[in-house]
């Protein structure tokens, strides 16, 4: 069907795109500025002369940071924490979810149960108790501290739990029929046919550990152990070049704290930018499942 | 003896291991999510670190009495509010209109191209944010104030100014969220009847009067629900983007009951004063999230479970 544009129809269509342009364009700049200071000399930096390429182009930024103990450090911290915090996060969602996508009379107390589950949804302890009982625990100033308190998101166990309901019935029926017991049904006819849903799970929960970097701040006492953002958080708020190694000097000459903590950002960023056109697909429809629930 | 048989009744051809698999998760609610719950009690006690949570003796109200007369406290919960309530119209009107544009736009490529960039910085920490942004808006060498500069305008210091600053963080939020927030709409724009608009055009309906009469309304119970589902954010200024972006310069403007709480407990040590301010602020939030919820529920059939 074509219809003849109106000149009015075409002036619209030139702002409307002209606009969208404008708001796509706005939400990559800062990051791309943020890439071509990563790779300019401290001089240009300096001078403000950096716009979205980079001015006397030099790695000295990167060679400074992959020398740098404590930033790989936090890197590899940040990778093993998502790895097991990822894991654990997944299993113990599959295994929550499950029970409570059931019906009432097949799984009796559900609801209260459901109710068990959701009421942290609404109300929280604050963060001096939390920290109390993290501390409790015995697990503060350990990689535990950074995953388990945050172990079950309720909020994806509900996202999960209404992906599981729309699961036909008659699968699960004749699989019990042959003798299947709960968990068989669960990982051979529920978790394959999730994997849409379990994929969107995955990422908002990669992401979640990737980005988090509060609960490393008040429970990692040393900043040795701190997980890559906390350790960004405090070299952005404490930009410290003291640590400085002389025997780097030559480095050190082409770089300042901007163009270094530029460098390091890229790099944590780097990651979540690699999978992102991955994971686009899978973020779209966990959104949808998220908000139409019910 | 005599329930016996009913009660077996009930759980006959259950499987039990439906409710082992549930003990993982609940242990894990039990202590990380219920025992700070229990541990809120100390705010209205004088926490002592040899006694613990539940030997600290009793003060009755004196920490809520310290709070409110703390110096700056209304002001404190001025900002939380201001701050918030700007963030939530806004991160609500803008995904609006911008899925009601990306809708008009006819060509698929670009429009994908568009989406997948404006989703993108919702998946960036606050932490890589903030430090773009303190970098792009420092008052000597920063990207945005040599703008202004070939402008011939003074350099702003944007960050250490107090008519600034709150501009900054809701600029800033909306610009982090638009994006994300319009595939919620866009999803329910996929669910509109395209005879609707074909009706419409054989009628010579101009596209305003399609977008106001056709989309609008297919838009309109998720815009209704997002819009009472969002009533429940009302003290979320935004502890990530707030604590890594504000200084002492702007303390007036910029502190919030999150920031505040943090300061209270974690740097001065009063643990049971900072969680009076947790249990308030625990305590109204749960009656504003639970009253969206029972809203949205009467209104659109919303359900959480």
């Amino acid at each position: 069907m074509k219809i003849k544009q109106t000149p009015g129809d075409i002036v619209f269509n030139v702002i409307n795109y002209a606009i969208l342009t404008f708001l796509a364009l706005i939400c990559v700049i800062p990051f791309i500025h943020l890439i071509a200071l990563s790779f300019s000399s401290s001089a240009m930096a300096a001078a403000g002369r950096v716009g979205l390429w980079p001015q006397d182009f030099t790695l000295a930024s990167y060679q400074y940071a992959f020398q740098t103990p404590t930033f790989l450090r936090a890197f590899g911290i940040t990778i093993l924490r998502v790895v097991l915090g990822v894991s654990l996060n997944m299993v113990l969602l599959v295994l929550t979810a499950y029970p409570l996508s059931k019906r009432n009379k097949e799984m009796p107390g559900r609801t209260i149960i459901s109710w068990f589950f959701v009421i942290p949804m609404f109300i929280g302890g604050g963060l001096i108790p939390t920290y109390l009982v993290v501390n409790a625990t015995g697990i503060n100033n350990t990689i535990f501290a950074l995953i388990i308190p945050g172990a079950v998101s309720v909020y994806n166990v509900m996202i999960l739990l209404n992906f599981f309901r729309q699961t036909p019935k008659e699968l699960e029926e004749s699989a019990l029929m042959d003798g299947a017991s709960q968990f068989t049904c669960l990982v051979k006819i529920y978790v394959p046919l999730a994997i849409p849903c379990l994929a969107t799970l995955f990422i908002f929960c990669t992401v979640g550990h990737w980005n988090d970097w509060f609960s490393g701040m008040i429970y990692i006492n040393s900043s040795k152990n701190y997980p890559l953002m906390t350790y960004l958080q405090n070299l952005i708020q404490t930009p410290d070049f003291s640590l400085a190694d002389p025997s780097q000097a030559e480095l050190l000459a082409k770089i300042n704290s901007k163009t270094y903590q530029a460098a390091q950002i890229v790099i944590a960023t780097v990651p979540i930018l690699v999978v992102y056109p991955f994971m686009q697909k899978y973020f779209v429809t966990g959104m949808t499942l998220g908000a139409m629930k019910g | 003896m005599s329930a016996q048989p009913k009660k077996k009744s009930r759980f006959a051809g259950v499987d039990k291991s439906l409710y082992l698999m549930l003990i993982p998760g609940a242990i894990i609610v039990a202590i990380y999510s219920y025992g700070p719950l229990f541990g809120l009690q100390i705010a209205f006690k004088r926490y002592d670190i040899v006694q613990g949570i539940w030997n600290s003796p009793w003060i009755g109200l004196t920490n809520f009495k310290y709070v409110m007369s703390y110096p700056g406290f209304w002001q404190i919960v001025f900002n939380t509010v201001y701050i918030a309530l700007l963030k939530m119209i806004f991160r609500y009107v803008v995904p609006i209109v911008v899925a009601l544009l990306l809708n008009e736009v006819l060509n698929l490529k670009f429009k994908r191209i568009v989406q997948t960039l404006i989703y993108l910085p919702h998946f960036i920490s606050w932490i890589v944010i903030c430090g773009v942004l303190i970098s792009i808006l420092d008052p000597t060498d920063g990207a945005v104030n040599e703008i202004l500069k070939v402008f011939g305008m003074e350099p702003v210091y944007f960050l250490g100014n107090k008519s600034t600053f709150r501009p900054v963080l809701v600029i800033s939020d909306v610009w982090k969220e638009f994006g994300y927030g319009t595939i919620i709409y866009m999803a329910a724009l996929t669910g509109i009847d395209p005879t609707l608009y074909e009706a419409a055009t054989i009628d010579r309906a101009n596209r305003f009067q399609k977008m106001w009469y056709i989309t609008l309304p297919g838009m309109a119970p998720v815009i209704v629900l997002t819009g009472i589902l969002g009533l429940g954010s009302l003290l979320s200024a935004g502890f990530d983007q707030i604590f890594n972006l504000y200084n002492p310069l702007v303390y007036d403007v910029a502190d919030v009951l999150d920031t505040l709480t943090y300061r209270m407990g974690l740097v001065n040590a009063q643990y049971d004063v900072s969680t009076a301010i947790s249990l308030m602020t625990s305590v109204i939030n749960a009656g504003l999230v639970g009253i969206s919820y029972f809203i949205a529920y009467k209104v659109a059939g919303y359900r959480i479970f």
